[in-house]
């Protein structure tokens, strides 16, 4: 048997198509980060608790409506998604609104509705969190519209300090919810029926499941490329990214494209919340576990670059690979190794631009 | 409800206080992982064992003043010693009990010594906290890594599995567990192919399972526990590693575990804990209380641990009259053990609580009857084969008596 460094390659081999598939879940992840990052300059912090969230959908699709993974595909993203827009509007874009009874009104209003759902009439942390964002929702858009003539956006962006603060918020409180709700060893989630068994290479078995997971997540991350640098849509993002004033001087509606992609980050994050439900264990912290690493990668390839990141993911995700079979112990630092020398090297990321 | 019998809680509290004059006032700090992947086996539930303990108990009635306080030690040993600190020097902790994560376990037992104060353990694993880290001043209650490596891996090596591989959670309650169990191994005539070590706490152990798989070893031993156990588990499922015919040896898996991976991935799986909560009918009586208190779920031995051993501590107080630590030690290692969780006991001169251990094989889904209907006892070790004997954990008390 042929043999690199007294690994055998057919191990090797196996080991690199492992490294592939974690790192399509990076891919995934930092895309949604530089998504957010690159249009709203915000540091999302909320992405690990919006991945975990995603898992949760789906396992709730599954024991309480009884809609299998597929479906869990389709509406996690979509129902993760609105909790983000509403997020979004009455929060994280109110940073740079003059305005901060929305923001005030909001969270009172969602605080209170969550107490009267949850010790009130006793709903399950879940229901009472879905109906306190919604309450909120309304409460936040009737101001907006009453108080419209007094409100305006403050032009530029506010400093990314008070994003990542708001984000990282956030996230402690969705991630101490869930696990308030249900515990912390995690909730069983089987793989589809469609997807059980693998397929055996010669120099490994391969589980159907994880090459249906790097598909996928190859044909998400392409479509996103696609949709961001070629099409007219994407056109519009990237003007209003590179100055708002003007693009919505020709009539473009920026802050209603700037909510629509904070959602579509937040669907990709429960994407990937939902492709890893039948592998990791679904379990409040598992976004916590992975968020760092993916800044990392999206720190590594660049911030806000689309193609950065992707590409930074896989490549990131087979580094990381390797390492677990030559020196296992470090491989959960490597990343931040190679991030702090790309840093030194390189400040603006491998594919980032100089600011 | 929290609230609610909280708020109950403290009237009872605020009348009864004028009522009993109380004698001795010990102060209880629980410290534990509230947050991460040890919460659901110790967390809160050990508070609510705690508590259950001194009303059991009717500690008030009997003269002595029981008050609880817990905190999270996040698994790391500079917050845990901080916090044990804290309590020591400021805050008028008497005991400070549970502390699960072996490295935070072996910062505090340290501590503990030094500052003269009792440490009951019941979460930690490792064995060197009755081995040579043995103090006057810690028992180590619910179940060691020997106790484990006796049970699981014993069982496995009888059975067959006489070639391994371990995965191993890379701090001192892997390496721990990895070192009694190869022990153990190789005394029974197995032969251990090798291990690899794996970030704490880990996601994806594909890579590892892979290595384990290509070792070609008849035993995959899992030298890890919680969150990091489940995905092995399920990991190594998906990879079509057991259907192979390679064995997972679980070497800590609690009740928690199996019911986050659900009975179809778990089933077959074969364990060893020294608690169960459907053992007898004081262990149910017990278990059900506790449920209902901790939003239905069932006690973990963990949190068991911390019930019995505060009972325990309590009945020295009781027949003492004194909060001393060295009059409380001798006083608890002289008397024998008796509670309705872990049945009669003692406590051996190195702080080590003898108890049986139960092997268990987690249920076919076809075979539960309920949602916590999880194992079926294979058989009892008695407390002699269970854990380490006496003179061989190279304890410093063991040797001057």
């Amino acid at each position: 048997m042929t043999t690199i460094l007294g690994v055998p390659t057919a191990a090797l081999f196996g080991q690199l198509l492992l490294g592939l598939i974690n790192g399509s879940f990076y891919a995934i992840l930092s895309l949604g980060l530089a998504v957010i990052f690159g249009l709203l300059n915000i540091i999302n912090f909320t992405h690990g608790a919006q991945y975990m969230m995603g898992a949760f959908v789906a396992w709730m699709l599954l024991n309480w409506a009884g809609l299998g993974y597929w479906w869990a595909l389709l509406i996690a993203p979509i129902a993760v998604g609105i909790t983000g827009v509403i997020l979004e509007r009455n929060l994280i874009s109110q940073l740079a609104s003059n305005d901060k009874i929305r923001s005030l009104l909001f969270v009172i209003s969602a605080i209170l509705t969550f107490l009267l759902c949850y010790v009130g009439i006793g709903w399950s942390e879940g229901t009472s969190l879905a109906a306190a964002l919604l309450v909120g929702a309304v409460f936040g858009a009737v101001w907006a519209h009453v108080a419209r003539e007094r409100i305006s956006t403050a032009e530029g962006h506010v400093d990314h300090l008070y994003g990542l603060l708001l984000t990282f918020g956030l996230a402690l409180i969705i991630q101490g919810l869930f696990r308030n709700a249900y515990g912390s060893s995690g909730l069983p989630y089987q793989i589809p029926r469609e997807l059980t068994g693998g397929q055996n290479f010669g120099f490994m078995f391969m589980p159907n499941y994880r090459g249906w997971v790097v598909v996928a997540s190859l044909v998400v991350c392409l479509a996103t490329w696609f949709v961001i640098e070629k099409t007219r849509l994407g056109a519009y993002l990237r003007a209003a990214t590179e100055n708002p004033t003007l693009t919505q001087a020709f009539g473009i509606n920026v802050p209603r494209l700037v909510t629509i992609t904070y959602g579509f980050g937040v669907g990709l994050a429960a994407l990937a919340g939902v492709l890893a439900a039948p592998i990791y264990s679904v379990n409040p912290n598992m976004g916590a576990d992975l968020i760092i690493v993916v800044f990392a990668v999206v720190v590594i390839g660049g911030m806000g670059s689309i193609l950065g990141s992707i590409v930074t993911g896989f490549g990131l995700g087979l580094i990381e690979g390797l390492t677990k079979v030559f020196y296992p112990e470090a491989s959960s630092t490597v990343i931040f190794i190679i991030m702090a020398i790309v840093l030194l090297i390189k400040p603006a990321g491998l594919f980032g631009r100089a600011a | 409800m929290k609230l609610k019998s909280l708020l109950v809680a403290c009237a009872i509290a605020a009348l009864s206080a004028g009522a009993a004059q109380a004698q001795v006032s010990v102060k209880i700090g629980v410290l534990n992982d509230r947050s991460g992947l040890y919460a659901d086996i110790s967390g809160e539930g050990s508070v609510i064992a705690a508590r259950m303990a001194a009303e059991d108990f009717k500690a008030k009635e009997k003269g002595i003043n029981v008050e609880i306080v817990s905190a999270d030690h996040q698994n790391k040993p500079d917050v845990g010693s901080n916090i044990a600190r804290q309590w020591y020097d400021n805050e008028g902790v008497d005991v400070i009990m549970d502390v699960p994560t072996s490295s935070v376990a072996l910062a505090v037992n340290q501590i503990t010594k030094d500052k003269n104060k009792i440490f009951i353990n019941s979460g930690a694993a490792s064995s060197d906290l009755t081995g040579p880290q043995c103090t006057p001043n810690t028992v180590h209650w619910t179940y060691d890594t020997v106790m484990l490596a006796n049970g699981t891996g014993g069982a496995m090596v009888k059975a067959g599995g006489d070639t391994w591989f371990f995965l191993t959670a890379d701090y001192a309650f892997g390496h721990a567990l990895e070192r009694d169990t190869t022990a153990v191994v190789v005394k029974n005539g197995g032969k251990v192919l090798g291990s690899v070590k794996t970030p704490f706490p880990g996601q994806d152990f594909s890579s590892f399972l892979l290595q384990a798989q290509a070792s070609k070893a008849k035993v995959i031993g899992l030298a890890n526990a919680g969150g990091d156990t489940i995905n092995s588990i399920k990991q190594a499922g998906e990879f079509g590693i057991t259907q192979a015919g390679q064995k997972l040896a679980g070497l800590l898996v609690f009740s928690s575990d199996v019911k986050a991976l659900g009975l179809q991935t778990a089933q077959g799986l074969v364990l060893t804990e020294s608690f169960y909560w459907d053992l007898n009918d004081q262990t149910r009586e017990f278990s059900k209380r506790f449920a209902a208190r901790n939003n239905g779920k069932m006690p973990t031995m963990v949190q068991a641990g911390v019930y019995a051993g505060l009972l325990h501590y309590l009945k020295a107080v009781e027949a003492t009259k004194s909060k001393d630590t060295a009059t409380i030690m001798a006083k608890m290692k002289e008397m024998p053990t008796d509670d309705p969780l872990f049945g009669k006991g003692t406590i051996r001169v190195d702080g080590r609580k003898m108890h049986d251990a139960y092997l268990f094989e987690v249920k076919k889904p076809s075979e539960s009857k309920g949602e916590w209907d999880l194992y079926k006892l294979i058989s009892t070790i008695p407390a002699e084969q269970a854990f380490r004997p006496l003179d061989q954990g190279n304890c410093p008390l063991v040797k001057k008596s």
